[in-house]
């Protein structure tokens, strides 16, 4: 798996995309920071950007990756190889050179304009932290499309849709449902509801940082333990995580099944 | 040195006030007078009681004729939770330097470490309150002065806990330089006016910093309201001016950096509140100025609700708050003008630092969040800019002549 | 080499491989042959475990190849498309699949022989389709392993390139490996192999030689003998 990895990640670190990638963060962290001159700010921009751009493009990567490297995957399933370690050394290849692009694109321009003075270097890194997590995530989720869809184009159909419906869909029900049912205690929905969507999951983390204040507001009492101790950050890092397994373990149980 | 220099200066001042016939009593534990009350009994008005290091048990210490007294060292007075430690009710009495703890509790009587009662002139500093129920009350007091003095509280609840420093129906009281922590409130006026409260820290108290209940013409500032219960209430009072004060990171269900309730013509200015739930909270209060203050990274940064009429929020600063103004109703009758909004936008082609499109502050959402607390969960979500931006372009919820007609580009300095 | 005991294959309700029978035991070179869909490349994916049977089993060398990667060290496989990844320079393809299969025996001479040494440095996306082929030829005949698995391998050769084909796969029959070709190139099929193996409908219709093959349809030459397989099964 990891001479997969290597090879896999080597390619990818050497295609245009990975390039693109890494020069829009690269631009944006100028931009926000230099230009705007505000690191406060310039952190908030950053969570909107990173919750709803790398969901995107951590889709639509893995499943151009995957269709764009079927023949060669062929190859390598002539070769005495585990199904499992071509499949996951090519998603960790796919996840490892995203987040490289994603750290060092806005690694770079933090660290010049003197982050580790700063006391935003928390937040940041969370930032960053999610972000890694957010990528793996949905590479994972865009190779299990991929395995299940032979039809490219039906492949990135699905992609968009999934991210659609996390990104944005998602939360539109999930509000209505809470106003729906505003006479009951909702503690317990809205928690769960933000458990079952990543996208939800990282937002909730980093809100756990910046609008602490305003998440103090409220009475519920299961509310209160989760943003008022460690428990909120805990629990969602953990989801994160399980978030991240679910769709691996997938990868690994269909592409045993999946004929080539 | 500086409280020496001070020591000094006042007791010249008595003796030339009194024309010189003021004695210096000592008392301590191993001297002919070894009591306090004993001192008090024998001493003239207008005399000097020195008391030196040591600890002395005594509760119900009445002092009832203008005396300076003065703790050396820091002497304990312990009341052994009896009940009040020392009354004044003559005028012309200081207070200094004594380190006072175990003030009874009794859920009939209000005991305090200090009481002042329908006395003038008087002087509390450099005392240290601990294991206190009420710390030092003024009670239909005028013209005195309370300075630099500590009052730590170990309140657990509010129903069997006292306040810091107590006003009530006290009028021209000096509050200056104090700190006050744990206690039920920190520093309470009610039916008091014209005091001012200077550059004291208030913190940790259990319900607010500081209160105002029915006093007008007051004046607060330089103080430093944290983590209270709920920072500083203003409540039912006129004429309140409030500068330069720090409230921060008051946070809960039922907190706010500043609470105003009922207050009418009051001015609020240079004012920091950081890391608030609710910055202020305003219900019925009218003709209120709010200007130069900065709100940074509040839950909401002003939250309005009920009937408030022409006030007025100029060049304030809107720093990554949350939300920045809250309101319940559709109706608008206040003025936002060159405010700074760290959230607005817009764009500024004729270079004249301000703003070419207005801002809105109400968002769609903070309308939403006032009904179902709990969709709070989706701040920040891409589906709730999107509602918010819909709302922008065509107000149906939210007061459609609520805006900044002139947000600054700028912060303002 | 070769067992291979009532494979069965359906791709949703298309079945494909319907109760294959084959045995292979001696070195030679087989043709697998047939029309279109009728299972060829099913059949030769099965073995290579990238397709998975519905029932049936399927030895090499003596050993089941269910859920066993280990097996696939024995075989040598041209896959039919060569599509590698695009930023993998040629030199670096060869030292990675060196680096997944382990030592080649002749690697270099095989790159000499196709005339490769001017696009080692090159990255396979920049390379033509001809060239590519070259380059999987190279990486499938590189390794010395006793089963060579070629899936249509003239594809995009200009004649040179064939006839130094041509002969490797005779020098590998001379080793007494097994080969194993689909092609559509009838005129190649002829001149090289020593077996046809013909799948019609998802079972093996004929094995045997190309002799007995004309004999048995009584046709002169091999296309107009599969001509008239397909007439007389399809009139």
């Amino acid at each position: 798996m990891l001479k997969i990895l290597k090879y896999s990640f080597y390619d990818l670190m050497r295609s245009r995309w990975s390039y693109v990638y890494f020069a829009f963060y690269l631009l944006l962290g100028v931009v926000l920071l230099f230009l705007n001159n505000n690191l406060s700010k310039a952190i908030i921009t950053l969570m909107n950007v990173i919750i709803v751009l790398v969901p995107l493009i951590g889709t639509i990567f893995g499943v151009m990756y995957y269709y764009n490297s079927k023949e060669f995957t062929e190859l390598l399933l002539a070769q005495p190889l585990k199904r499992s370690s071509i499949f996951l050394g090519q998603y960790l290849g796919v996840a490892l050179s995203l987040s490289m692009s994603l750290i060092l694109g806005l690694g770079i321009p933090f660290i010049f304009y003197g982050l580790f003075k700063s006391n935003v270097i928390w937040d940041f890194s969370l930032l960053l932290i999610t972000g890694t997590f957010l990528t793996f995530i949905f590479t994972a989720l865009a190779f299990n499309i991929a395995l299940s869809n032979e039809n490219k184009i039906k492949g990135f159909g699905y992609a968009i849709l999934l991210w659609l419906f996390l990104a944005v869909v998602y939360d539109g029900i999930f509000l209505m449902s809470l106003i729906l049912f505003e006479d009951y205690p909702l503690d317990k929905l809205s928690l769960t509801g933000t458990m079952l969507n990543p996208i939800d999951l990282s937002r909730t983390l980093i809100l756990l940082k910046l609008d602490i204040s305003a998440l103090l507001g409220y009475t519920g009492a299961i509310f209160k333990r989760f943003f008022g101790t460690n428990l909120g950050f805990i629990v969602s890092l953990t989801m994160l995580l399980v978030w991240v397994i679910l769709p691996v373990l997938r990868i690994v149980s269909k592409s045993k099944r999946k004929d080539f | 040195m500086l409280s020496s220099i001070k020591h000094s200066i006042i007791m010249l001042f008595l003796g030339l006030g009194f024309f010189g016939h003021a004695q210096t009593i000592e008392v301590c534990p191993t001297c002919p007078i070894s009591s306090i009350k004993e001192a008090i009994k024998i001493a003239q008005p207008n005399d000097t009681i020195i008391v030196k290091k040591g600890t002395y048990k005594a509760y119900d210490i009445v002092i009832d004729k203008p005396l300076t007294i003065i703790g050396k060292d820091h002497p304990v007075i312990d009341g052994d939770l009896k009940g009040e430690i020392i009354t004044i009710t003559s005028d012309y009495v200081t207070l200094d330097g004594f380190f006072i703890i175990n003030v009874g509790t009794s859920y009939t009587k209000d005991y305090a470490a200090v009481r002042v009662k329908r006395s003038q002139h008087f002087v509390i500093q450099n005392l240290v309150l601990e294991k206190l129920f009420f710390g030092i009350y003024l009670e239909k007091s005028k013209n005195g002065k309370v300075f630099h003095n500590k009052i730590v509280g170990n309140a657990v609840a509010e129903h069997n806990s006292g306040n810091g420093i107590q006003l009530w129906y006290s009028q021209n009281v000096e509050i200056e330089h104090n700190f006050v922590e744990g206690v039920r409130d920190g520093i309470y006026l009610e039916f008091s006016d014209y005091c001012t409260i200077k550059n004291n820290v208030s913190s940790n108290n259990l319900r607010y910093g500081l209160h105002f209940m029915f006093s007008n013409n007051d004046v607060y500032e330089n103080n430093t309201f944290e983590n209270n219960g709920a920072g500083v209430a203003v409540m039912f009072s006129k004429f309140i001016k409030m500068y330069n004060n720090i409230f921060t990171e008051n946070w809960g269900t039922a907190s706010y950096g500043l609470l105003l309730k009922e207050i009418n013509d009051a001015d609020i200015r240079n004012n920091t509140f950081k890391e608030n739930t609710v910055g202020i909270n305003i219900e019925g209060s009218n003709r209120v100025n709010y200007s130069n203050n900065d709100f940074i990274s509040n839950g909401w940064a002003v939250r309005v609700r009920g009937a408030c009429y022409t006030n007025k929020f100029t060049e304030n600063n809107f720093l990554y708050n949350s939300f920045d103004i809250s309101y319940n109703s559709k109706v608008n009758d206040n003025i936002f003008d060159r405010n700074f909004w760290s959230s607005y936008t817009g764009y500024d082609l004729d270079k004249n630092g301000i703003g070419d499109v207005p801002y809105r502050p109400v968002k769609l959402f903070s309308y939403i969040v006032n009904r179902t607390p709990e969709t709070i969960i989706l701040l920040r979500s891409l589906f709730i800019d999107i509602i918010d931006f819909s709302e922008k372009v065509s107000p149906v919820f939210t007061p459609d002549n609520l805006m900044d007609q002139n947000p600054m580009i700028k912060q303002i300095p | 080499m070769i067992q291979i005991e009532q494979l069965h294959k359906q791709f949703g309700k298309n079945v494909v491989l319907n109760g294959v029978d084959l045995n292979i035991n001696n070195g030679g070179i087989f043709a697998v042959l047939g029309p279109n869909g009728s299972g060829k490349t099913t059949l030769i994916k099965s073995i290579l475990g990238m397709v998975v049977p519905n029932k049936g089993t399927i030895s090499i060398q003596g050993t089941n190849i269910k859920k066993n990667s280990e097996y696939r060290k024995h075989i040598d496989y041209l896959p039919q498309i060569a599509n590698f990844p695009n930023n993998l320079k040629v030199k670096e393809l060869i030292r990675m699949i060196k680096d997944l299969r382990g030592e080649t025996t002749n690697e270099q001479e095989l790159i000499a022989r196709f005339k490769l040494e001017p696009f080692l440095d090159k990255k396979l996306g920049n390379l033509s389709g001809g060239t590519k082929q070259k380059v999987n030829i190279v990486l499938t005949f590189m390794f010395n392993s006793p089963l060579v698995i070629l899936d249509e391998p003239t594809t995009g050769l200009d004649p040179i390139a064939l006839i130094h084909l041509k002969a490797l796969i005779q020098a590998e029959k001379e080793k007494g490996k097994t080969v194993l070709i689909t092609s559509h190139i009838m005129s190649f099929v002829e001149e090289i192999a020593d077996e046809i193996v013909f799948l019609l409908e998802g079972v093996i219709y004929f094995k045997g030689t190309l002799h007995e093959l004309k004999t048995k349809t009584s046709q002169p030459d091999l296309e107009h003998a599969i001509a008239s397989i397909l007439t007389t099964n399809h009139a």
